[in-house]
């Protein structure tokens, strides 16, 4: 029950005096009323017993609604394909496999694609600057959807464009998936590790050049290194976020974790208890990244260093307070 | 590029779907970000865990999973039902999907904002016998949408594009990204210019709310 108590006093209200605590019991009883009612309905509708109750609401003091039904998705029949194992090796885990490949793959291409062109628009030249803003612009300002539907339909265009025959080549979900990753979220991180490089002192790069380095120098040497700790965070952090786009992989029929547990869902009509088993094993992930996340920034913020951030990494880990004022990494300054 | 002028109809019909979805939703999405914000930082234990347990479940939920549950669970399991057709009633399951799913990026946000205000000012306004909604709405509430005017463009562009989920089997709504697909399916259609077409729409959409939001942010910007 952690989580009802309150880590640090509010700002925004006393301790509660005898008054207020009693007031604050009433709330909580609506409150455990509402909730209820809603998992009632929930409980219910599942159960397959909840039209019954709909056409004639006396049914609810009658126990016969409330016991499980069989044919509902409460029913042990619905549950015990989970305690099959081999349903755990032939599905779920090769899913999770496939997840988890899209997701590990994605993150260390988009993490060069960002590296690349996070650099890029911080060179000198301008058509550089010019060139990598507009491609991270535009990748970062479409659906990563699209992105995919695009590579699926690369065969199609080499067709067109090329005149190479249908069937030279195919494009697997798999590819697809990455590429629609990798071009996204390395986007993200391009917009991160500027903001990362930018947080450098200007002291450390004005040293470097003063002992004659070259800028090549000053930025593998000086700047990224140092960069790179600022940016552990921000990394992590979109990391929770491709895994989460991974389950677009669904859409285009790649056989990750979600696409095998709407299989299961479908083969042992029980769409209701994979649907839990599934989102539970997400949350679990994401939530173990995003304590990862945070326990970094807070390693970084007793080293008394900042962390970069990217403002719009959008479905994100969501902005934290240091976040919420992050010139630095907001392109639209 | 005269096929792709000749299915121009479907272009339109694509992007109002994905105009109505973003709208409707970024509405819903807002109203429920405010409440689950409100229950975060409530005195009232129950409310706070109650709005805590939503928002780490649905925010660390894949979107697709989210919307697939509306669709197969909701729909189907629960029979709820909103519109006659089933063209509107996939289109309000994927709006409840959307917005509940938001509403989470929404109330993140706006408790970084109450983060960012002084602790003397609602000291004061406590002090001046303000009851916790009083200080809520006129205290608390205002500095906090206008400091995070900048993470709720943010949300909203997260938003518009993650109404392409829509298209997922379950639901199906005919927008953008999904009339793409179809035009890809049939292949009579350029797909490099078709592509660059409906990235484009998605541009028009999302640049625009960027300096828009980018703008307010910083003239709304509370000054301390």
């Amino acid at each position: 029950m952690s989580i009802l108590r309150q880590k640090e006093p509010s700002r925004l209200f006393d301790t509660p005096g005898p008054k207020a605590a009693a007031r604050q019991r009433i709330y909580s009883a609506f409150a455990l009323l509402l909730g209820l009612a809603v998992a009632a309905w929930i409980y219910l509708g599942f159960n397959r017993t909840w039209a019954d109750v709909r056409a004639n609401p006396g049914e609810l003091v009658d126990p016969s609604v409330w016991a499980i039904n069989e044919t509902g998705q409460w029913s042990g029949d619905k549950w015990s394909p989970f305690l099959d194992p081999t349903l755990w090796t032939g599905m779920v885990l090769p899913g999770m496999g496939n997840t988890l490949q899209a997701a590990g793959i994605s993150i260390v291409l988009a993490i060069v694609f960002g590296l690349v062109f996070g650099i890029g628009r911080l060179s000198d030249h301008l058509w550089i600057r010019l060139i990598c803003g507009a491609v991270v612009e535009f990748f970062r300002g479409i659906p990563l959807l699209m992105l995919i539907f695009f590579t699926l339909a690369m065969p199609l265009a080499a067709n067109q464009l090329l005149g190479v025959p249908f069937g030279t080549f195919l494009v697997d979900p798999l590819t697809a998936v990455i590429t629609g990753l990798t071009l996204y979220n390395g986007s993200v991180l391009a917009e991160v590790f500027r903001a990362g490089i930018n947080a450098v002192p200007k002291g450390q790069s004005e040293a470097a050049y003063s002992l004659g380095m070259r800028k090549t120098q000053v930025m593998s040497l000086i700047l990224v290194p140092q960069a790179v700790s600022s940016m552990m965070p921000a990394i992590v952090a979109q990391l929770v976020v491709l895994l989460k786009d991974s389950a677009l992989g669904y859409i285009v029929a790649f056989p990750e974790l979600l696409r095998e547990f709407s299989l299961i869902g479908t083969r042992f009509q029980n769409v209701i208890p994979a649907a839990i088993i599934c989102a539970a094993i997400y949350i679990i992930i994401n939530i173990s990244l995003s304590r990862l996340a945070i326990a970094l920034e807070r390693r970084n913020a007793q080293r008394g260093k900042a962390s970069a951030k990217a403002t719009a990494a959008p479905g994100g880990v969501g902005a934290s307070p240091g976040g919420v004022r992050g010139p630095a990494a907001d392109p639209k300054d | 590029m005269e096929a792709f002028l000749n299915n121009s109809g479907a272009v339109i019909d694509g992007f109002t779907w994905t105009i109505r979805l973003t709208a409707v939703s970024a509405l819903f999405a807002f109203l429920i970000g405010i409440v689950l914000t409100a229950m975060r930082v409530s005195p009232v234990p129950l409310l706070r865990g109650m709005a805590a347990v939503y928002v780490e479940t649905l925010r660390n939920t894949p979107l697709t999973l989210v919307l697939l549950f509306c669709g197969l669970g909701l729909n189907s399991a629960l029979g709820v039902s909103f519109a006659e057709t089933t063209q509107w009633n996939v289109y309000w399951l994927a709006v409840l999907g959307l917005s509940a799913y938001t509403a989470c990026f929404v109330s993140e946000a706006l408790r970084s904002g109450i983060n960012t205000i002084p602790f003397g000012q609602i000291e004061a306004a406590r002090s001046l016998g303000l009851t916790f909604m009083q200080n809520m709405r006129l205290i608390v509430l205002p500095q906090a949408l206008r400091s995070v005017i900048g993470p709720l463009g943010s949300v909203l562009i997260a938003l518009t594009k993650n109404t392409t989920v829509a298209s997922v089997a379950a639901l199906g709504v005919q927008e953008a990204s999904r009339e793409m697909k179809l035009m890809f399916d049939q292949g009579v259609v350029p797909v490099i210019p078709t592509f660059i077409g409906f990235a484009l729409g998605f541009l028009a959409l999302c640049l625009p709310m960027g300096y828009v939001f980018g703008w307010l942010s910083k003239r709304l910007a509370v000054v301390r």
